[in-house]
């Protein structure tokens, strides 16, 4: 399943975001936050705690199912009151969340949460980034792993210089996308489709904002 | 236009090229010092592009500093830090200056670097890079559009002879030499019986080879690059040679091991040339190539 992957913010970014911001209502979400710890039920009821240490007052909270559905602005109407009350929404959710409470609702958000990015559950408790959705998809030419994604430089004709005993020059704990890629295709027979030389990529697949509006015909 | 350095390649002449580095700033007397030095006793000189990523003077200016003092000039250009366009844009205006001699890189990653936030490009990858420079010596850019006034390089790339895994690399070493790349500097050897199986291989294709010679300083920092540079492998040997050496005389056992490499790989004719890197310490290369009775 794709999951919206985070981590909390500095403490200091928290309260330089809040500062002036006495009241503080907090959101957060039973979907991806929860299953990484960020914004789960223990994770919002640290954050009340910590907020309160700090001099705020905590008007509320709540943990909602799934923070980007549209119908979170419903869900949260039963806290009518103690949003009313709070100077600022606090939300543990990724930005989807975010941006799905502030689009609803007429208050001032700040995000406890920076967004890594979209990833997978690869091995309990290991996330990883598979896919930019990058509007022009090369997997069936690289054995079905992403090298606009799990290349450091999103390399498409093969390793850099840097690659170190399989793993990334940035990262030994990262994979060298390119000796996956080429373990992979050597297994299926067709490392041909590495020899083929890859003209520069088009990356402007979809241009930044992507859109898509599904006409009912 | 063919350059003087490409003329050397097609002669058959054991041809020996160096670096230098653009400075942090706009103090440019060290690099004229080392351009000064090295300009009449090398073929060409590298000039290198933000170097592991470090901001500089650009290998650019570089270049047309060498040109300007008569040297023969090998611009680095990296995929790291320009989109296509401007990629382009730079070498119609190294063509334009009497720049005929380019290096494609892909380029360190700027985490390695010290502008470690900033955005980095890839927009290109070296072997399109290649691709790019051969097609605009044929009147068109990346986008098919007409040129007004050519250019023309002599083109090389890198390859790593001891990369791990060693296929990868070679397939992506072969698209280079696809794209069209003339002559390949590689990644520092110090184990040439190991880089003479890396030349059986790489004999077959109509590129150049100039093997990479970089000066070991000391054998700490030998250990160094064994554990920190991707490739590049220095056996036991020279490591305890390097050890060896009494204090403060750690340079010249370097210098003495540079050279006797040097002269190996001309003696038995492993490879086209050599690209002598001294990173740091470039005032010592005449030094190697006197070693390497080079001069
Ligand atoms: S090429 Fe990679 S980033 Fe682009 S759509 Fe396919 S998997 Fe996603
Ligand atoms: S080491 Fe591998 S994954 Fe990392 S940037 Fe180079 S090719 Fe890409």
């Amino acid at each position: 399943m794709i999951r919206s992957i985070t981590q909390q913010k500095s403490e200091e970014e928290i309260l330089r975001l809040l500062e002036g911001l006495g009241r503080v209502f907090i959101i957060g979400c039973g979907t991806c936050v929860t299953l990484t710890h960020t914004g789960g039920e223990p994770e919002v009821e640290a954050m009340k705690e910590r907020l309160s240490d700090k001099g705020k007052l905590i008007t509320g909270g709540v943990v909602l199912p799934v923070a980007c559905d549209n119908l979170t602005g419903d869900a949260l109407s039963k806290y009518g009151q103690q949003i009313a009350q709070a100077d600022v929404l606090f939300i543990m959710t990724c930005a989807f969340g975010v941006q799905t409470v502030a689009r609803q609702l007429k208050k001032l958000v700040v995000p406890a949460l920076d967004t890594l990015f979209i990833g997978k559950e690869t091995a309990l408790g290991q996330f990883d980034e598979i896919c930019l959705q990058c509007g022009a998809c090369i997997l069936g030419e690289t054995g079905g792993i992403c090298p606009v994604t799990s290349c450091h430089k999103g390399l498409v004709n093969g390793p850099c210089g840097g690659t170190n005993n399989g793993k990334c020059e940035i990262d030994s704990a990262k994979d060298c996308a390119w000796t996956l890629i080429y373990n992979r295709l050597k297994d299926l027979g067709t490392l041909d489709a590495m020899r083929r030389f890859q003209q520069p990529r088009n990356h402007q697949g979809e241009p930044k904002p992507g859109k898509l509006v599904i006409s009912a015909s | 236009m063919v350059s003087s350095f490409k003329k050397a390649l097609e002669s058959g002449k054991f041809v020996v090229t160096s670096e230098v580095a653009p400075p942090k700033g706009t103090n440019l007397e060290k690099m004229v010092h080392h351009i000064e030095l090295l300009k009449d006793k090398v073929d060409a000189i590298n000039i290198t592009d933000h170097q592991s990523s470090v901001m500089r003077f650009p290998s650019l200016g570089g270049a047309l500093l060498i040109k300007e003092m008569g040297g023969e000039p090998i611009l680095q250009m990296t995929c790291r830090d320009r989109n296509r366009l401007a990629l382009q844009a730079d070498l119609l205006f190294a063509s334009s200056r009497g720049i005929h001699n380019v290096l494609c890189l892909t380029g360190d990653s700027v985490l390695l670097g010290d502008h470690k936030e900033a955005k980095s490009v890839f927009d290109l990858d070296s072997s399109q890079l290649l691709a790019a420079i051969r097609r605009l010596e044929r009147g068109k850019d990346l986008a098919g559009n007409d040129l007004d006034g050519g250019i023309s390089f002599c083109a090389g790339a890198i390859v790593t002879p001891e990369a791990n895994p060693l296929e990868p690399q070679l397939i992506k070493f072969e698209k280079k030499i696809e794209a069209g790349t003339e002559f390949i500097q590689t990644q520092a050897v110090y184990d040439l019986d190991r880089f003479k199986q890396f030349m059986d291989y790489a004999r077959q294709f109509p590129a150049k080879i100039l093997a990479g010679i970089i000066l070991l300083t000391s054998a700490p920092m030998a250990r160094f690059m064994n554990k920190n540079v991707a490739g590049v492998n220095v056996p036991q040997e020279p490591i305890d040679e390097m050890a060896s050496a009494p204090k403060g005389r750690a340079i010249e056992k370097g210098i003495e091991i540079a050279g006797r490499m040097i002269m190996r790989i001309q003696e038995e004719r492993m490879c086209d040339g050599v690209h002598i890197m001294a990173i740091g310490r470039e005032e010592l290369v005449p030094d190697i190539m006197a070693a390497a009775r080079l001069v």
